[in-house]
Parts: C-alpha cells; sequence; structure tokens
C-alpha cells in the first residue's frame, strides 16, 4: 500500500509540476459557483455573465493592455468543494481577483481564506451579511439578505397594493438564503403589524399542500415566501391548485419565475436588481446581446456577475496595476455608474448602496412598481 | 379547533398517503419474493414521472390522461424488469449485502443517468389534469387529488383481488413462501420475478405520475426521499405484505401532513424516520408483518 | 456438530489478522516516517501548494472515515448507511470546543504547539460525543437484520442533519463560522496514523476475531461462546468514535461547517471506498479513499460523470468482483519491500551472469 501511496503521490507530484508555466499575458478572474447539481441554474449564469463581460471588454481592448480571462470552477454548492475550487484558482491558475462564489455558504467558507490571502473578492451574488464584515478585501455587487427582507416587509405592509398589517412567512429551512431574508423580514413586519404564521419546507419536499392550507386558514394577507424558482414555482402551483389567492412576495431568487411558471405567478411580487424591461441603454444591450451569446433570457445572478466583471475591471483600470493591494483600495473607493443593476458604490463594510426594484408579474412580463432606494 | 383546516389535512393526508401505498407496494411485493430492499424502486418512480412527461411534451395532439399513464407504466414495468435481469439475478445466492450495495449502487445510478440525461434542473410538469379545484363547500380541492385518491384506491382493490384470486397471483404468494416447492411444483420462478418487478414498477410509476403533477414538477432526486418515505410505509405495515404496505402508506401520509399542519413544519422529516426507528425497535416485523426467525 | 465443522472450515479458509512480527513494525514505522518526511519536506518548501496540501488533509480525513466505517461494515459485516451522521456530530462537537478554547489557549505549552493542544482537547470531546450517538444507534441496532439495520442508519444520518439544522448552537442552514483553522499537514497525519494504527492492532486481538466470526456466521459463533451483543456494540462505537474524530479534523481544516456538507451523499461515499477498497481490508480502504478522493480532483472537467462513475462501479463490484479491490487481504510493506529487493537482486544476477557469458 505504501508503495502505491508513493507511487500516486510522484504521478501527483510530476503532474504538478508539468501544470506549471502558465501564462502571464492575460489578467485572470476566477469564478465559483454551482455548475452542477441543483441549482446549477443560478452557478452557469453567473459564469455566462462574466464570459459575456469579459468578451465585450476584450473587444474593446482589454483590461490594462492585456486579455481578460474568466476561469470557472464548480463549487456544487458544497463549501468543501467551493474552497478546493478557490485553492486551485490561487495556486494552479494564479487569479488576480475573484468574482464568487456565487452562494453565501460558500463565499463564507472562501472568505476565511481570502482574507489571509489578501486576494480580491468580488461576489456577484452572495447575499448573507456575514461576507463582507472584518474582511476588507471582500466586497459584494447585490444587496444584503437583511436590506432585501426589511424592503419587502416595508413594501408589504406600506404599498398601495399590498398594505397589509398580518403576513405569513414561509421559507426553506435548508438554506442559508432563504433563511436570512425571513428572519429579516419578521423582525421588520413584526414592528409594524404581526406575523401570523412562520412555517418552513426543506430542500428535499415537494408537497406544500399542508402549510399551504394553514396559511390559507390563518387571517394572512400576504405571503412572505423567499426562496428559488423551483421551489417558489412549485409552491405557487399548489397555491393555484388550491384556489388560494392571498399575494404572496418574495426577494431576487424568484427572478426567472416567468419562464416557466407565468400562469401561477400572475400578480405576485418580488424585490430584484434590476427589472429585464428597464429602457435604459445598457439594460437593453445586456438582455440581447446575453440572449444572443446563450440563447435564453438573462436572470439577475447573470446581471450581477456581468457588473462584478466591469466593476472590478474598472478598479483594476484605476488602480493602473492587478496589485492586489492597490485593487482593494481602489475598489473600496470605486463609483460605478453604468452598470445594469444600478450604479455600484460601498459603503464600509463593502456592500454596495443600491436600490431594490419591486416588481409585479403581469401577464408574463415583469412589471416595475416601485423603486426604493439604498440607504 | 378549524373543522374546515383539518378536513382539508384529511384530504391532504390521503393524497400523500396514496402516492406511499403506491410505491410501498413495489418495494413490499419485491421483498416478499426475493428477500431485497430493491433501492432503485424511487428511481423507477422518478423515470414513470420522466416517461410521462415525454409522453405530454413531445406529442403535439393532447392525449387523453389514461393513455399517458398506461405507457408511462408499461415502460417502467420494462425498465424494472431489466434492472432485475441485470443487476440482481446474479446475486440471488450471494450474501445478502452483496444484493443490498447493488441495489444502491443501482439507485444512485438511475439517478445520475437521469440527471445527465434530462439535466438537474426541474422540468415543469404540464397540467394533464385541469387545475380548477373541485368546490365541496368552502374547501377547495384540487382535481388532480381526486385522480390520485380513487384511482389508487380503486387499483389497489384489482391487486388483491389479483394476488387473492388468480393463477399467476396463487404462484406469487408461493414462490414468495417457498421458493423451491413452488418450483418443484412447476412454477417458472424467473416469470414470476419478473412479473413481480413489472406490476411493482408499473405501480411505483403510477405514483410517481400523481406525484408530480400534484406538485407540478419532475426532477432527477425525486425519487429519493419519497422512496424513503414510502420504504418507511412498507416497514411500517409489515414488509412482504401488501395489505400493510397500503396501511403503512397512508398512517406516514397522515403522520406527515398533520405534523406539518398541527405540530411543527420544521420537524415533520425527523418525526417521520424517528417514527420509523421506534417501530423497527419496538415491533421490526411491522403492523401486519409475521416475525420470522433467522434460519440456521 | 455441523456448525462447529463449518466454523472450522471458515476459519482456515479466511485469513485471521496475525500480531504483526517485530521487524514488520520496524519496516512499517519506517516507510511511513519516511513518506510523512517526504511529503511534509515537499509542504514546507511549497513545492506543494495549499491546493494540494489541503486536498492531502482531505485524502486523511477520507482515510480515517473509510477506515472507521471499515470496522462496522467490513469486519463486523453490518449495512451502515450513515457515517456522515457520526463525522457530523464529531465535527460540530470539535468545532464549538475550538471556537470556545481559541480565546483560552492562546500560547504554546512547552514545546507543544497549542493547535495540538485545542486539537486534542477538541478531538477528543469529537469522539465522546460521536461514541455516544454510536451507543445510542448501535444498542437497538442489535435487534435488526442487515437490510432493517442500514435504513435504520440511513434515517439516524437524516435526523442527525434535521437537529443540525434546526439548532442554534450550530447556526442552522447559515453555517458555523469562524472555526480556528489549525489543522495542519502533520497533526492530521499522525492522527491518521494512529486511528489506523489502533483499528489494526485491535482487528488483529483477540476481540478483532470475534468481530470477523460475527460477520462470518452470528448464530456459529454465539454457540462457540462469543458474546455477540458486546461486540455488535464494541464495533459500532469504534467506528462511530473514530467517524468522529474524522470529523475533528474535517472541522479544523475547513473553518467552516455547513449541513449540507453531512447528507446521505456524504455517506454513501464514505461506502463506496469501503466498498471498492474491499470489506474488511485497511489497506484496501486507504487505497480506494486515496484514488477517490484525488481522482475528482484530477478530473475536474468530468465532474457531471463522477457520481455516475461511483454509482456504475460499486455495481459491476459486486456483480464481478464483490471482494472489493483488496479483498479482505493487507499489503504488508515490508513483503513488498522484499518482493523489490529479490526482483532488484534477480537483474543484477542476470547481468553478472550475462558478463561472464562474454
Amino acid at each position: 500500500m505504501k508503495k502505491l501511496l508513493v507511487l500516486a503521490l510522484t504521478l501527483s507530484t510530476v503532474f504538478l509540476l508539468s501544470a506549471c508555466g502558465s501564462s502571464v499575458d492575460s489578467v485572470k478572474l476566477g469564478v465559483i459557483g454551482p455548475l452542477t447539481g441543483d441549482y446549477s441554474m443560478y452557478g452557469l449564469a453567473v459564469e455566462n455573465g462574466a464570459k459575456l463581460a469579459a468578451d465585450e471588454i476584450n473587444a474593446a481592448g482589454g483590461v490594462l493592455g492585456l486579455d481578460l480571462e474568466i476561469i470557472a470552477y464548480d463549487s456544487k454548492g458544497d463549501p468543501t468543494e467551493g474552497v478546493n475550487a478557490y485553492n486551485r484558482l490561487r495556486d494552479e491558475d494564479e487569479i488576480d481577483a475573484l468574482i464568487g462564489g456565487t452562494f453565501s455558504g460558500v463565499t463564507l467558507a472562501i472568505k476565511e481564506l481570502a482574507k489571509e490571502d489578501n486576494m480580491p473578492v468580488l461576489t456577484p451574488t452572495a447575499t448573507n451579511p456575514d461576507v463582507t464584515l472584518e474582511a476588507g478585501n471582500v466586497f459584494r455587487a447585490c444587496y444584503t439578505d437583511s436590506y432585501q427582507g426589511t424592503v419587502a416587509a416595508v413594501f408589504a405592509n406600506e404599498s398601495t397594493e399590498i398594505g397589509a398589517s398580518k403576513a405569513a412567512v414561509l421559507y426553506n429551512r435548508d438554506d442559508a438564503y432563504s433563511e436570512g431574508l425571513a428572519m429579516a423580514f419578521i423582525a421588520e413586519f413584526e414592528t409594524r403589524g404581526t406575523v401570523v404564521e412562520t412555517l418552513t419546507f426543506g430542500a428535499g419536499d415537494d408537497d406544500y399542500s399542508s402549510v399551504l392550507d394553514v396559511i390559507a386558514a390563518s387571517d394572512a394577507e400576504v405571503v412572505f415566501l423567499p426562496g428559488y424558482v423551483a421551489e417558489v414555482g412549485a409552491i405557487l402551483t399548489q397555491a393555484d391548485n388550491k384556489a388560494i389567492d392571498i399575494p404572496f412576495v418574495g426577494g431576487d431568487g424568484w427572478d426567472g419565475i416567468e419562464a416557466d411558471y407565468a400562469s401561477v405567478a400572475e400578480g405576485n411580487y418580488f424585490g430584484n436588481h434590476y427589472a429585464k424591461s428597464d429602457e435604459a441603454q445598457v439594460v437593453v444591450d445586456f438582455v440581447a446581446n446575453y440572449e444572443a451569446s446563450f440563447g435564453d433570457s438573462p436572470n439577475a445572478l447573470a446581471a450581477l456577475a456581468y457588473d462584478a466583471v466591469y466593476a472590478m475591471v474598472a478598479a483594476m483600470e484605476d488602480a493602473e496595476s492587478t496589485d492586489a493591494d492597490l485593487i482593494i483600495a481602489a475598489l473600496a473607493g470605486l463609483d460605478y455608474q453604468n452598470a445594469v443593476t444600478g450604479s455600484i458604490r460601498f459603503d464600509a463594510n463593502g456592500d454596495p448602496i443600491k436600490s431594490i426594484t419591486m416588481i409585479q408579474i403581469v401577464s408574463g412580463e415583469h412589471l416595475v412598481i416601485d423603486k426604493v432606494e439604498g440607504s | 379547533m378549524d373543522v374546515e383546516l383539518f378536513i382539508k389535512q384529511i384530504i391532504n393526508s390521503l393524497n400523500t398517503g396514496s402516492i406511499y401505498a403506491l410505491v410501498a407496494i413495489g418495494y413490499t411485493m419485491v421483498y416478499g419474493i426475493i428477500r431485497l430492499i430493491n433501492f432503485a424502486h424511487g428511481e423507477i418512480m422518478m423515470f414513470g414521472a420522466y416517461f410521462a412527461f415525454i409522453i405530454a411534451t413531445s406529442i403535439p395532439v393532447g392525449l387523453p390522461f389514461f393513455v399517458i399513464v398506461l405507457v408511462s407504466m408499461a415502460l417502467a414495468a420494462l425498465m424494472g424488469i431489466l434492472t432485475e435481469k441485470i443487476a440482481y439475478k446474479k446475486l440471488r445466492t450471494a450474501p445478502r449485502i452483496s444484493a443490498l450495495i447493488t441495489a444502491i449502487g443501482m439507485s444512485l445510478f438511475l439517478q445520475n443517468l437521469a440527471q445527465l440525461i434530462f439535466g438537474a434542473n426541474p422540468k415543469v410538469m404540464p397540467q394533464v389534469i385541469s387545475n380548477e379545484p373541485i368546490m365541496f363547500g368552502n374547501i377547495a380541492v384540487p382535481q388532480v387529488m381526486m385522480y390520485t385518491i380513487s384511482m389508487s384506491i380503486g387499483i389497489m382493490i384489482l391487486l388483491t383481488l389479483f394476488v387473492k384470486k388468480t393463477r399467476a397471483g396463487k404462484a406469487m404468494r408461493a414462490v414468495s413462501q417457498d421458493k423451491e416447492a413452488a418450483m418443484l411444483m412447476g412454477i417458472n420462478i424467473n416469470g414470476i420475478i419478473s412479473l413481480t418487478f413489472a406490476i411493482g414498477s408499473a405501480l411505483g410509476a403510477l405514483g410517481g405520475i400523481f406525484y408530480s403533477i400534484a406538485y407540478s414538477q419532475v426532477y432527477p432526486t425525486l425519487g429519493v426521499m419519497t422512496g424513503l418515505k414510502a420504504f418507511i410505509a412498507a416497514v411500517f405495515g409489515g414488509i412482504g405484505n401488501i395489505g400493510g404496505a397500503m396501511i403503512g402508506g397512508y398512517a406516514i401520509g397522515f403522520i406527515e401532513t398533520m405534523t406539518k399542519g398541527y405540530i411543527s413544519s420544521r420537524w415533520s422529516d425527523a418525526i417521520v424516520f424517528g417514527v420509523l426507528i421506534l417501530i423497527l425497535l419496538f415491533k421490526p416485523s411491522g403492523i401486519l408483518g409475521k416475525n420470522v426467525k433467522e434460519k440456521v | 456438530m455441523g456448525i462447529l465443522e463449518r466454523m472450522m472450515s471458515k476459519s482456515e479458509q479466511k485469513k485471521v489478522y496475525k500480531k504483526l512480527s517485530k521487524s514488520s513494525i520496524i519496516v512499517n514505522l519506517s516507510v511511513i516516517f519516511v513518506i510523512f518526511i517526504v511529503l511534509n519536506t515537499l509542504i514546507n518548501t511549497g513545492v506543494l501548494n495549499r491546493y494540494y496540501s489541503t486536498i492531502l488533509v482531505l485524502i486523511l480525513v477520507a482515510i480515517i472515515m473509510s477506515t472507521s466505517l471499515n470496522i462496522g461494515t467490513g469486519f463486523l459485516g453490518q449495512l451502515i448507511l450513515g457515517h456522515a451522521g457520526f463525522m457530523a456530530i464529531g465535527a460540530y462537537t470539535a468545532a464549538l470546543i475550538g471556537i470556545a478554547l481559541n480565546d483560552v489557549i492562546v500560547n504554546d505549552f512547552l514545546f507543544i504547539s497549542r493547535n495540538l493542544i485545542i486539537f486534542v482537547i477538541a478531538g477528543s470531546g469529537a469522539m465522546f460525543t460521536a461514541s455516544i450517538a454510536g451507543l445510542l444507534v448501535g444498542t437497538p441496532a442489535l435487534r435488526l437484520r442487515g437490510d432493517y439495520l442500514g435504513i435504520m442508519t440511513l434515517g439516524f444520518g437524516e435526523i442527525v442533519r434535521v437537529i443540525i439544522t434546526n439548532l442554534e448552537i450550530t447556526n442552522g442552514a447559515q453555517g458555523l463560522m469562524g472555526i480556528p483553522r489549525l489543522m495542519t499537514f502533520p497533526i492530521a497525519f499522525w492522527t491518521t496514523v494512529i486511528v489506523v494504527l489502533i483499528i489494526y492492532l485491535f482487528m488483529s486481538s483477540r476481540h478483532g476475531r470475534a468481530i470477523l466470526s460475527i460477520r462470518e456466521d452470528e448464530i456459529a459463533s454465539e454457540s462457540v461462546g462469543i458474546n455477540i451483543t458486546k461486540y455488535k456494540i464494541m464495533g459500532f462505537v469504534l467506528a462511530s468514535l473514530f467517524g468522529g474524530l474524522g470529523g475533528a479534523v474535517f472541522a479544523f481544516q475547513g473553518g467552516f461547517l455547513a449541513p449540507v456538507s453531512f447528507g446521505f451523499i456524504k455517506s454513501v461515499e464514505i461506502f463506496v471506498i469501503v466498498v471498492l477498497g474491499g470489506m474488511g481490508s485497511i489497506s484496501g480502504a486507504i487505497i480506494a479513499a486515496i484514488i477517490l478522493t484525488f481522482l475528482p480532483e484530477l478530473l475536474r472537467e468530468f465532474d457531471q460523470y463522477r457520481l455516475l462513475l461511483y454509482s456504475g462501479l460499486l455495481v459491476v463490484t459486486m456483480l464481478f468482483r464483490p471482494q472489493g479491490l483488496m479483498g479482505t487481504k493487507e499489503l504488508d510493506p515490508k513483503k513488498q519491500i522484499r518482493k523489490v529487493y529479490r526482483f532488484i537482486k534477480k537483474i543484477i544476477k542476470k547481468d553478472i551472469n550475462k558478463g561472464s557469458d562474454l
């Protein structure tokens, strides 16, 4: 056995040595996200968004006179895999900065290492508040779970469309994102009205009939349902089958719901980073180019990754270098105006000061109801 | 107590219970015949749902629901027979743990195969049954639930008659009691095993189809949790006993739904697994099963 | 008398662990030392960068997990599908203790590094809680036959995951942060060596032979006076204890824990390692752990086929080589070295002979 071990290690060493000698004539950005498995649609959206931005940047002459290269690795949504991917990006591919990880759990695991490495990290989509805390090198392009949950609570309570004083909350207890939004919503809504039911479901659940009936029997005037398209779609379908007509409100995980679930999502609301129907030139161009490149409509994650790459490149241009310290300093002082998801400026934590667009699904389209400015 | 809500929860229990019962029958029949927990049964259920999805989406003329169901069930039955021939047949005399590992391997294999063929993202099941709920006073019952409950009960009655009255059914029971003796009586063992897999798989597929229509999606890991809970149902009723599987299915459906509705949606899975462990500890043979001593 | 005769013939057929000879121990230990020195130097000089050193530690975790599961599944012959549950209990216990101690123990004590002190305390805690869980699952499991036991352990693993997700102290689905990342390669390496050594010594003792006999024939073992209850529980507790320790190493390596890392798939991965390596072979489990942890990293591009390959291998192995890679055999470095030595001698001799021909 020992002989085999030695053999295996020699082989691996050979492999490793042969893998060295990477080229230096490009600026490398690492991307980490779930590219396979249940949540692959989100990881792939991030990869595509980043690649689209890189293609455009390269067509316009690259960054600092060099080509921009995107290297994407799979995290499978698992923190251990995510850390392996990050180590490989840092050690083998020698990336200059990281765009990722896509999910909060993976990003939190990577953050511990990235802090030591002083790696410039700009996560497009990790919304957990802890991601940027006590880490000067970690920034994000999206708003946090707590901000999003709070805004949703204000919207559910104050908006003329809903104006509810009694809410039910249904969230995925196995998912940090869903739980984070739910907790923030509950905390804010309790100051304005009452949360009459707090119910959960698990990652493996498909049968929501029981919890939906509990909600229907309560006097809730609105249901807050933070989650991703697959589970939200199933829940809305089952609610529709049961003729439950309480309005549902969700977060950015809903983006793309109209593709498969337009009829059951009709009339419901969610907060998002941008609206596809926005007429700003940068949004129109982005949607058109994305559709031309990848054949389907971009979701918010793709837009955020696209913006994150542009913001990172802007910081590099400001720093006139790919030196980590200079990039981080430049990111901290960045004011990137022309982004798809609004302007990007960071606060002291590294969180962006951005607006949330409240959207209603009307005849399968995004209708902008309100734009809540960031504080 | 809210009576209306309670009635709704009873209907929900009957719905999930019917699906668990259909799937549990497959576990229990196979176990009765070859003493094997067919872990891959949940995946047959999942493929059944995919077959229905493919048929319903790829054929432009809107086929009637029953045709879609029957074709999918037939395909699943074929798949069940093939699984047995390829993976289990060779191991009939092997140590039990080998056969079990193979079954686990088959289950994972089929899951990942489905992921490769269909992708990991859930597919939206087309509305082959109208989504207008039927109103009983104030209580809205989705049509698919009506179909699920009534068809499941009908099929279970037919199956009971088949096993009790027909020649093939009697042969099946004979094989499950004593394989050698049955062989000596001129019963085609291989044929009966195939028939068992076919019936079990077809019912599992039916469960999968109802499941994916009621809950609107079909995806590669669909059979994992449902299969597991159906298996718990089979153990609950006494594995190897068809009547027990039906009772077990409804019991687990009831426990799960009521836990979610009245105790805590957070702990429902833990409670279902806890029930399993309690049964295994205090009555491993289940409520209808017989105690069998290990033979020397 | 038939049973006894069967027993006899079986014990003749099957290899029973023998005590190691003195020379074997010396050779084994020196081989282990050489491996350690080579790897440690490679890491310290930076030839093996963090990417590879992390994978090395993950391989060591996989070795601990699979050799410990091997006690229950390989040697005792029980189907255990919830080993990730023990790993999770160990990992979270160690992590919580580690977080608490991180501010208390700040200095090295004499020549012992603080990393080691914290790990020893936290690792002991992990072994304690995991073995309590093993006792709780193992005791009732005695009444169950193989297939039921498999389902029950699977249920146990799921319950552990649900509990971790719902507890406040584990920070639920958000994941536990701020665990001191104190796992160095030497600590992980020697922990693994000690675990494997203890398991080997245990299996070659009287108790080990009793456990093997239960796997071969439970009723026959009972009739020759082996206390089945005692040994089954012993096997179960040992498996869970070391499983918990593996979890502790894992926790201090990553610095972040989330329930998603300890699902059913994790249990299956450990189980596959044991089956492919050969149920009842310690070296088989080690080899399979190395290959199955390293291969997916090499083949990142083929990631989507990984589980398909694993499961396919599982079925094919059972159909065509149910004893796994190594069967119940063990590799003995002494023998291998002797073989190499003889081989070299033969070549030299040939050369000399050839020379004399000229």
